[in-house]
């Protein structure tokens, strides 16, 4: 390494090209600028995107990050800046998304004095990250760089804050750098305990009616075929969590769906009559457990997971596998005894025929001249191979892209799962797509969700990037009118929308697109859509009272699933 | 569910920002702090959180995995009373002259096994390390001649455990290190 003096910026620059850094997605401004500045000389070793507000970097980079498996990056300046990430940088830690977030800082001189754009970075931030930390001497950068990205990237991933005072930014300082490895305080994946192991293997060697619920430590602990590897050999039927989606293919004859409130009927019916339930790399989140009282009382629980934490939160456990998924899973299955399970597994048939007759028939394929939710993310599913990515915004679009988007490779579903963040989709399907650029990445979005960050069109123009847009436009905030009008008598309050013309306005930012209200129009407008790789915006004119259902209304037993 | 008065100690790096990363775990829980100590520990460079909470065990177990959980937070551990140690000091200031006037006081002092810290012509202080209950007794004891000024400290414990956790962890991690 050279001993010449560089400026700290120059060592960021540096000590991102050390760490593999090849995208950022970020935001200039006056406490960042002269890192803006050393980027200029970097720009052949690592793209930078200009996203339009900074809530659209962080969301990219998590679009990015889901899709590679990378640690997002993000640079934006202080104060509003700072603020303005909050949300991605929330959104990440709750849904264990790698991520080093830069965040400008006034001199360290006016720390605390309330200068201009000032804000407590480092306060704000420690309860929505995995770590935060104010760097106030250029000396610190690649101690803190490294830091930073062995904590977001090890263990249960998750968001780290840097906040890089301008003075630090400009200090000259000798630059080496050693990517770090290790930390006396921080045990990022705990040792495998292989009495855990062999009470596991046990468990599921004498069950006559295991479960498997797999959550996105499946996908993040890179354990997809050792997941199906160990299904396989015990014969156990597995349901999904929202974000444990893509994990294994839709069309796997043990893969029985989606768990939780909008779920499958069966998943949901099936998890009160289990014997052991195995989750693998999932929380209990309420929208999977509802009522925890009669949650699975039943069974036995055997709990994988990477973070000690999550072990009895919700739900207890009575044997908890610690460790990374791709090791404890493989370590299990080594252990299980080959197994067959027909019955049960048969017995799920009985729950998705009648799912299949009351909701799934109708959505997908409706009688009436209305186009459904379910009915255009069937077809895109459909024309794209099962082979595109699918992203979300939330609400009702979220959960009929989850219920009946189809997928045959993983990491294919990018959405906002713990968080919930409206906004988060057509930044997030921008960041997947500069993350998968030979993929087609489908974005699927309510009228609502897509105008909290439709500025980041202008981010499709300046990068063009070739995002395919679905608008499922209801005229609603659908969700919400959905539980105005089974939970409050249907008193739509403020959920009606007055839309702008979206094809129009995807127009004025350069992008191709089209509005459909017929189920011809829509397979025409679909076929055009996918036939090259720009971006496309397809504003659907949905049914304006659709709803998702089954439905498990929230704080109710597992089992009370609504079929209508 | 019975909630109990738990001792919860954290060893951590010593570095800014981690009381409040501590305490922002038991806020967010609606847990209050009964007492903090913070203060360096007898290993250089680590410093020692000892806080009293009241909770169920369910709900200990939880914090102290989050409180664990945090990058620089070396180790946590939570006891109920009967596994530690612990002790408390209290400061109390009152008139000399209420001294002088009778030797109630001071045979207070004797019961308690309290000391003279301070005399001077106009006011006296007066220690007293105990746990809590005793503190408080001396307190009402000592308040029927009118306590001007009274200041209590936090526990610090010791545990009563013959394996000294803290070390091992460390000296394992820097095993690991190495290898």
């Amino acid at each position: 390494m050279s001993q010449s003096q560089i400026s700290g910026s120059q060592a960021l620059m540096r000590a991102f090209v050390a760490e593999g850094v090849e995208t950022i997605f970020g935001y200039p401004g006056g406490a960042i600028m002269p890192v803006y500045d050393a980027l200029y000389d970097f720009h052949d070793k690592m793209r930078h995107i200009l996203v339009r507000h900074e809530q659209g970097a962080v969301h990219a980079a998590q679009g990015y990050s889901r899709v590679t498996g990378k640690t997002g990056v993000v640079i934006v300046t202080s104060g509003p800046a700072a603020t303005n990430v909050i949300t991605g940088v929330a959104d990440a830690m709750i849904d264990s998304t790698p991520m080093v977030v830069v965040c400008g800082q006034v001199v360290a001189s006016l720390l605390a004095t309330d200068a201009f754009q000032e804000t407590d970075v480092v306060g704000i931030t420690q309860p929505i990250t995995k770590w935060s930390y104010q760097i106030r001497s250029a000396a610190e950068i690649p101690w803190a760089v490294a830091r930073a990205f062995y904590i977001a990237r090890e263990g249960r991933p998750g968001p780290v804050v840097l906040d890089l005072t301008k003075n630090a930014q400009i200090e000259l300082m000798n630059f080496h750098y050693e990517p770090c490895t290790f930390i006396r305080s921080f045990i990022p994946t705990p040792p495998i305990d292989e009495q855990a192991v062999s009470d596991a293997a046990a468990l599921i060697n004498q069950a006559k009616k295991p479960f498997a619920l797999v959550g996105q430590g499946v996908i993040l602990g890179n354990a997809e075929n050792e997941l199906l590897a160990m299904l396989e050999k015990a014969q156990i039927p597995a349901a999904w969590t929202l974000l444990g989606l893509s994990a294994m293919p839709t069309d796997h004859p043990l893969n029985k769906g989606m768990l939780g409130m909008h779920g499958n009927y069966a998943c949901n019916i099936k998890t009160n009559e289990c014997d052991v339930l195995i989750a693998i790399g999932m929380r209990f989140d309420d929208r999977v457990t509802s009522k925890l009282a009669t949650y699975a009382k039943q069974a036995k629980v055997i709990h994988f997971d990477i973070d000690i934490a999550e072990i009895n939160k919700n739900v207890k456990a009575d044997v908890a596998v610690l460790g990374n998924s791709k090791e404890t899973i493989a370590a299990v299955t080594k252990q299980l005894q080959p197994a067959r399970h027909d019955e049960w597994i048969a017995s799920f048939d009985s729950y998705a025929k009648i799912e299949h007759d009351e909701v799934i028939k109708e959505e997908v394929d409706p009688s009436t001249p209305d186009i459904k939710m379910g009915e255009v993310i069937r077809k895109v599913s459909e024309v794209t191979g099962h082979k595109a990515i699918c992203v979300t915004d939330v609400g009702q679009n979220q959960m009929m892209g989850a219920r009946y988007f189809q997928f045959s490779q993983t990491r294919s579903m990018v959405t906002s799962g713990g968080l919930g963040t409206m906004g988060f989709g057509l930044p997030a399907a921008i960041g997947a797509k500069i993350g998968a650029p030979h993929r087609t990445v489908c974005l699927f979005c309510g009228d609502g969700g897509i105008q909290m960050t439709i500025q980041e069109l202008g981010t499709i123009l300046q990068e063009n990037i070739g995002v395919k847009i679905i608008v499922l436009n209801n005229h609603f905030l659908g969700m919400v009118r959905q539980w105005q009008e089974m939970f409050f008598d249907e008193r739509y309050s403020f959920t009606n929308m007055k839309n702008p013309d979206f094809v129009a306005l995807a127009k004025a930012y350069g992008i191709h697109g089209k509005s459909v209200s017929t189920h011809e129009e829509l397979d025409q407008a679909i076929a055009e859509m996918v036939s090259n790789d720009d971006a496309y915006l397809l504003e659907v004119q949905i049914e304006p009272k659709g709803m998702v259902l089954p439905m498990v209304p929230a704080g109710a037993d597992i089992t009370d699933v609504r079929l209508k | 569910m019975e909630k109990t008065l738990y001792t919860v100690i954290v060893f951590s790096e010593n570095r800014p920002g981690l009381l409040n990363q501590v305490s922002i775990i038991f806020s967010r829980r609606q847990l209050n702090i009964e007492s903090l100590t913070v203060s360096a520990s007898s290993i250089e460079g680590v410093h020692k959180f000892t806080i009293t909470v009241n909770a169920d065990e369910e709900e200990i177990d939880k914090v102290v995995k989050q409180i664990e959980k945090r990058i620089d937070v070396l180790k946590a551990y939570y006891y109920t009373d009967d596994e530690v140690i612990y002790q408390e000091v209290a400061l109390y200031k009152v008139d000399t002259d209420s001294i002088l006037e009778s030797d109630e006081i001071e045979q207070l002092v004797r019961k308690y096994n309290a000391r003279f810290l301070e005399i001077t012509r106009t006011f006296s202080v007066i220690e007293m390390t105990g746990h809590t209950d005793e503190i408080k007794e001396l307190y009402y004891a000592l308040d029927k001649f009118g306590v001007k000024q009274y200041a209590r400290s936090g526990r610090i414990a010791i545990t009563k455990s013959t394996s000294e956790l803290l070390s091992k962890f460390l000296s394992d991690r820097e095993e690991e290190a190495k290898g």
